[in-house]
């Protein structure tokens, strides 16, 4: 039996290593100017040119084979052959980034040593020559000893010779390890990676600086800020600013299929089914799309730039004296997105309590599910007004919201590092990429993969949680001639009402008590849960059938009650992933259990301090 | 001069580093980023107020951020670097 080929695709990271990645498989792996981005093995398949098949793998950056951090240990381990279940890869494609060779020939240098069959990718020669360096790809392979290839691998240049070369490499027996590689150490490595590189070099001319004259605003101490603090400002603006033509379409589309429904079917259980549970439960959810994918939008913008790491920089103040470092600022605003991800970047933080008490803190920022819940809340109860010049009112208590949820993971790790995640403080070591224009196709296929999440989410956990619901909230019927209320009578009514007792306290009524449940799921659900409630007992009455969610709201939640609803969910851990992403990063039941039960704690105090403070202000 | 004195946008190179004052996974990445003696360094951007902040500066051809800890263990000296290295 001959097994398919595996080459292990290495490097530093952000040398392109994932573009590369991309462009031979065709896969869509995640890129981003900023290093991590990668931290896991990801492998796809390609075919030669002579049609045989290899199996290609994508892993995590790393600066040399001593990883510092878990992402780096799968490199060592894949690369070494010591990752269990996996054989030792039959080539290797060394990813160099070609406008800093110096650096990125060192490791390589260490890679080549170990005697695998290694191809080099001398990839990014375009930035090199934005910044006026021409090499020599002929006089680096003859230094090197093996073949290398100039590529740029957003722009899928270079990839036939690679491929070429490939095939050339696989021909030949199983591989293995040089025996005992006579190391020569470190600083001989550099010395010669510097002498190597210098060699290369056909012409240097200095050239402008972009990323130095960005840098000397986006990290100055004062406009640094300015910048930040704007560029997510306009962020939440711009959530409220744009989505009003794309939402108001497909509020119509799916008013328009809920009178179809209504039209077309005899009263009963299957038109509830259609018109309450899915139409008016799964589409309130879905209403929100644009304004997800504008977020989304910003997100990716800031990762393709390699604003990211400059982010990282100018928080590293502030998370230094909660105990943390700038780098752990990447994974929680990678969490604004979805926590899962953001967790599993905290795999490229080394200092293990530091690691942990990101992972404790990043459901505490807002992710893009509780969009659909603030969205409807606050377009609900907060006038559409502007309070200044270009500033909506609408827009500056969603970002209140999204500041609430730093503030809050600020003070939470403070916490966290004094008592359960006490240690030393770790330091802040970090490479910042030069900034490069985002690519427009790179933007547009992140937010289509984003489309498609957020619709297979509504399509799956939403539409499934919200049909239980539907059952629950329909069965048992009222007994004929009764005058209780269809939804008090029913299961979930009932459930809910026991739990209320709990949830008055802090300003809930039963219908949000009833949303909570099934909200444990994913976040989004409670707004699909509170729709079909609501179009379960407007059923009667044909007037309320025209009203949105938000309308409906309005009539029976009172202001306060609904600000509870709002800091409840800055704070609750409704969410089935993160939990059990938490469980898997962290070995075990005890931290995501931990997780859970400080982040319920949290929102039933946040929610009732709000409840008491807006009522005793006659809110 | 230590480097987190070192005046900005100034050409330098590394004099010594004193790696004693470094934990070890702290001194590692930091020679991975090219910090050693003789090595071209320049100090670009300093963060936080009252400099407290971290420092981004240039080693070789790359950019890295380091915190003031780091930047006391760099001992630098202006002038371009030293034809040894
Ligand atoms: N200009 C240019 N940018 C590239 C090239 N290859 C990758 N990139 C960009 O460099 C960044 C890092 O790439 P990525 O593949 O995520 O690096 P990895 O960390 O090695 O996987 C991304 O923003 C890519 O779009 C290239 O050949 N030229
Ligand atoms: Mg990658």
């Amino acid at each position: 039996m001959t097994a398919i080929p595996l080459v292990a695709l290495v490097g530093n990271p952000n040398a392109g290593k994932s573009a590369l990645f991309n462009a031979l498989t065709g896969a869509r792996q995640k890129l981003g100017n900023y290093p991590g981005v990668t931290v896991e093995r990801k492998s796809g398949r390609i075919s030669l040119d002579d049609g045989r098949p290899v199996e290609l793998v994508d892993l995590p950056g790393t600066y040399s084979l001593d990883p510092t951090s878990p992402d780096e240990q799968v490199t060592r381990d894949v690369i070494l052959g010591r990752q269990e279940g996996e054989r030792l890869p039959d080539a290797l494609v060394i990813v160099v980034d070609a406008s800093n060779l110096d650096n990125h020939l060192r490791f390589a240098l260490e890679l080549i040593a170990l005697g695998l069959p290694t191809i080099v990718a001398l990839n990014m020669v375009d930035l090199a020559t934005r910044d006026g360096l021409e090499l020599d790809a002929n006089t680096l392979s003859a230094d090197l000893g093996v073949p290398v290839i100039a590529t740029v691998a957003v722009r899928k240049r270079g990839l036939d010779h690679l491929r070429g070369a490939l095939e050339g490499m696989l021909d030949g027996g199983p591989r293995q390890l040089r025996p005992s590689v006579p190391d020569i150490g470190f600083d001989a490595r550099r010395a010669e990676a510097r002498r190597i590189a210098r060699a290369a070099i056909v012409t240097e001319t200095p050239s402008r600086r972009l990323t130095a004259a960005v840098d000397r605003v986006a990290l100055h101490p004062v406009m640094g800020l300015v910048v930040l603090l704007s560029l997510l400002f306009v962020m939440f603006q711009a959530v409220y600013a744009w989505s009003q033509p794309p939402i108001t379409m497909i509020e119509g589309w799916a008013a328009a299929a809920a009178d179809a429904a209504s039209a077309a079917l005899p009263d009963g259980l299957l038109r509830s089914f259609l018109v309450d549970g899915v139409i008016n439960g799964v589409g309130s959810v879905i209403v929100f799309l644009p304004q997800i994918l504008i977020l989304f939008f910003f997100i990716l913008m800031l990762e393709a730039t390699g604003y990211m790491t400059r982010a990282a920089f100018m928080m590293d103040g502030l998370m230094a004296r909660v105990g943390l470092s700038g780098r752990a600022f990447i994974p929680l605003l990678s969490s604004f997105a979805c926590a899962v991800p953001g967790i599993m970047a905290t795999r490229t933080i080394s200092d293990p309590k530091d690691r942990l008490t990101t992972i404790l803190i990043a459901p505490l920022m807002t992710c893009s599910a509780r969009l659909p819940v603030y969205a409807v809340i606050i377009g609900a109860f907060i006038p559409a007004q502007t309070v200044g010049p270009g500033i909506g009112l609408q827009g500056l208590v969603l970002f209140i919201l999204y500041v609430a949820g730093i503030i809050g993971a600020l003070i939470v790790a403070l916490i966290l590092r004094v008592t359960v995640t006490k240690g030393k403080s770790s330091g802040f070591l970090m490479e910042m990429p030069k900034y490069q224009f985002p690519r427009i196709q790179d933007i547009l296929i992140g937010l289509w993969q984003r489309a498609v999440i957020f619709l297979k989410r509504a399509g799956t956990i939403i539409f499934a949680s919200t049909v239980i619901l539907w059952l629950l909230l329909s069965f048992p019927k009222p007994p004929v001639g009764s005058n209780v209320s269809p939804v008090d009578y029913s299961i979930a009514g009932r459930i809910a009402g026991g739990l209320n007792v709990v949830m008055e306290p802090i300003g809930f009524n039963r219908d949000i008590s009833l949303a909570l449940i099934p909200a444990m799921a994913a976040r989004e659900v409670a707004v699909s849960a509170l729709a079909t409630v609501y179009s379960l007992e407007a059923n009667d009455d044909e007037a309320a059938l025209e009203r949105s969610l938000g309308d409906r709201l309005k009539g029976r939640w009172s202001l306060p009650t609904a600000l509870a609803f709002l800091a409840w969910f800055v704070f609750a851990p409704q969410c089935i992933s993160t939990i059990a992403v938490t469980r898997r990063e962290t070995n075990g039941w005890r931290w995501p259990a931990f997780m859970v039960g400080y982040l319920f704690a949290l929102a039933y105090c946040a929610a009732g301090i709000t409840f008491w403070i807006a009522t005793a202000a006659g809110l | 001069m230590r480097l987190h004195l070192f005046p900005l946008r100034q050409p330098g190179y590394i004099d010594s580093v004193d790696w004693s004052v470094l934990s070890a996974s702290e001194g590692q990445r930091l020679r991975e980023f090219g910090v050693c003696e003789g090595a071209s360094i320049e100090a670009l951007h300093r963060g936080g107020l009252m400099g407290r902040g971290p420092l981004a500066c240039k080693v070789g051809r790359m950019t890295i951020a380091m915190r003031r800890n780091h930047a006391e263990a760099i001992d630098v000296r202006s002038g371009p670097e030293t034809p040894a290295q």
